[in-house]
């Protein structure tokens, strides 16, 4: 089944939630929807269900148009944020429910439910109520009763967001897995950079009710159309600098001198805005062209195994990603070194002109 | 082992606190159990009766009808109120100044002291100059609250619903609030219809809202007092006493102090063990709903 938005847009009490857009979506496929909150995922998804009727614009499925048609005629299933589970139901009951209300015989109910329960680790606990479960476990059945639905339409809304970090890594690479053998629609929004990438597939950038850019999640990640999408679509958001190219090559702020080698070679002389990303600047010198940015200390986080290191000097305030716990004191000089391969240039409409080209193997990976 | 010094001052700051539990409950609850065990035929003539009150109290064919008046009477309420509270809260508005609106005006009944509920029903309600009383006879259907036993107790019922289904509804009301709006739109997509919505989402999230209404409800129908005291006296004959009134009734209207303080205790033993039950169903749900 295909699902294809014709030039929807959604507009509430004169307030624009969803600027016009067009999307198809092709079975078996992962689609993440990805923006900031409030940049309109939700009120796409709840379109794409038909619990809402677009403003504008026609919602087709296998190029029947269904705009107008309600939600319980349609093949969808949803998971939220909140772990939505009927509370006075057993974990069987639960994820026996779409089966029942649709009226399959009862040993076929049987088997679906305790495959789905086996795909998702919480066969142990069918005959559970959901008060009785850890979030995790909760959000389980969730799953489990969309994936047993087998609908042609699989939408999560952020279902990750409310677990603990642990469970979230868990639980993301078992869903990717199951994604992959999943045969209807899949769209997943998310709001993080780190689960979008791990999820794959294709993206949809979202921002203020504005699709920004879509493609293959990696090849977005990339190659951001925009400043925009390269700051939403990064975390910490892509550092960010003024800089003119000219005869002698690019000055970034006040006086770096960076060497225009490389995708930048090909700069027309004049004023860009450039990006870097956090990872790719470093306090210590990595390669022999690594340029060194004098600055000082303004904060340093420690997070896991990682230190945020933000460094500000004339004309930049940027965060260093740096592997290692390094204690830093606030006001210390440091050094950020920034080296010219890694370096995305924006136009003055914050149009992409040039961006670094992909790592290859062997490289320092993503 | 402790050779810590031992200092028994700490009993001075306990010591405000027993007197204050001494003062407010113990005492009181003693001179109780003192009058309810002893004949006091003067100043300084009293007998030890033993357990003479208690039985005469227990064997008292009035008591009986109060206790059988009383369970009816709270029964109706809870049958009447915790449907009628759900009702109107699921049919109430549920965001701009029309909730607020709502809220307000169904908030304005409790607002109201007991005895002035008594005698608003009881003015509304004469048949001669009251304005339910006359439209109903007018009608044609013959009402009279203080000559029917029927009439009253509707009355009395009509008054309890008017003052304290508002209670049910706005605990009703928080605990629709209380569930998120994905439930309603998960329950959309899997196709559920209204009455499986109520019965599979909004009903089992109301439940602990629910124990609770129903436990104040009962706990305080149990031992209505001042509203039928205004309204009927208890009448007509002895048709709408209750336990409380039948109470008064011997220790300030017969002033037979040994078998009303029996019966007190009785009637808080009674009341203890109904709370007790109540509380034990609380939190043994609560540990089903431990979320």
């Amino acid at each position: 089944m295909t699902l294809v938005l014709d030039r929807i847009s959604r507009v509430v009490g004169g307030e624009t939630h969803l600027h016009e857009l067009s999307l198809t979506l092709e079975p078996g496929s992962l689609n993440v929807l990805f923006g900031p909150t409030l940049a309109g995922k939700t009120s796409l998804m709840r379109l794409m269900a038909g619990l809402d009727r677009p403003s504008g614009g026609r919602v087709l499925w296998d190029g029947k148009d269904v705009t107008g048609v309600s939600v319980r005629r349609r093949q969808v299933a949803m998971v939220y944020q909140q772990f939505v589970n009927y509370p006075s139901f057993t974990v069987y009951d639960n994820i026996a429910s779409p089966l029942k209300l649709a009226g399959l015989p009862k040993a076929e109910i049987d088997r679906k439910v305790r495959e789905a329960a086996g795909i998702m680790h919480i066969d142990g606990l069918l005959k559970r109520l959901p008060a009785e479960l850890s979030g995790g476990q909760q959000q389980r059945t969730a799953i489990g009763r969309a994936l047993v639905k087998e609908a042609g339409l699989l939408l999560l809304d952020e279902p990750l967001v409310n677990l603990d970090y642990k469970l979230r890594e868990e639980l993301r690479s078992e869903m990717r897995e199951i994604f992959k053998r999943h045969r209807s629609i899949v769209v997943y929004a998310t709001t993080e950079p780190l689960e979008a990438l791990m999820l794959g597939g294709t993206i949809t950038v979202l921002h203020e009710g504005r699709v920004l850019q879509s493609g293959p999640t990696v090849q977005v990640y990339h190659n951001p159309s925009s400043l925009r999408v390269g700051q939403v679509f990064s975390d910490p958001p892509l550092n960010q600098v003024d800089g003119v190219v000219d005869g002698s090559g690019v000055l970034l702020a006040d006086g770096i001198r960076v060497p225009a080698a490389g995708h930048l070679a090909d700069l027309a002389h004049g004023r860009y805005r450039f990006g870097i990303r956090a990872n790719h600047l470093s306090v210590f010198r990595a390669h022999d062209d690594d340029i060194p940015v004098p600055g000082t200390v303004e904060l340093a986080e420690i997070s896991g195994s990682e230190t945020f290191i933000h460094v500000h000097g004339p004309g930049i305030a940027w965060v260093v990603q740096q592997d290692g716990v390094h204690t830093l004191r606030i006001g210390e000089p440091v050094t950020a070194y920034v080296n010219a391969r890694r370096l995305f240039a924006f136009g003055a409409d914050g149009g992409l002109v040039a961006a670094p080209p992909r790592p290859r193997l062997g490289m320092a990976a993503e | 082992m402790d050779k810590r010094p031992y200092d028994n001052k700490a009993w001075l700051l306990v010591l405000p606190v027993f007197l204050i539990v001494a003062i407010s409950a113990i005492i009181p609850l003693m001179t109780v159990v003192n009058y309810s065990v002893q004949d006091v035929l003067g100043p300084f003539q009293r007998v030890f009766v033993g357990t003479e009150w208690f039985e005469q109290v227990l064997n008292d064919d009035r008591l009986h009808g109060a206790f059988l008046r009383q369970l009816i009477f709270s029964g109706c309420v809870l049958l009447i109120q915790i449907p009628l509270g759900i009702a109107v809260a699921l049919t109430m508005p549920v965001k701009g100044w029309q909730s607020s609106l709502c809220l307000v005006l169904v908030a304005l009944p409790l607002l109201i002291p007991w005895n002035v509920v008594g005698t608003i029903w009881q003015l509304y309600a004469r048949p001669d100059i009251g304005l339910a009383g006359v439209a109903v006879n007018s009608l044609g259907i013959p009402y009279n609250y203080t000559s029917s036993a029927f009439d009253a107790w509707l009355t009395v019922l009509i008054m309890d619903v008017w003052h304290w289904t508002p209670l049910v509804i706005l605990l009703c009301y928080a605990g629709l609030r209380s569930i998120p709006e994905a439930f309603y739109q998960a329950a959309k997509i899997d196709g559920a219809s209204a009455w499986a919505v109520f019965r599979y989402i909004q009903l089992p999230k109301m439940r602990r809202v629910l124990t609770i209404a129903i436990l104040l409800r009962f706990m305080d129908s149990f031992m209505i007092y001042t509203e039928p005291f205004v309204l009927t006296g208890g009448g007509p004959g002895n048709a709408t006493t209750f336990l409380s009134q039948f109470l008064a009734q011997i220790a300030v209207g017969q002033f037979d102090l040994g078998p009303a303080a029996a019966f007190s205790l009785i009637y808080f033993l009674v009341i203890l063990l109904l709370s007790w039950i109540f509380y034990t169903y609380i939190t043994h749900t609560d540990r089903e709903d431990a979320r």
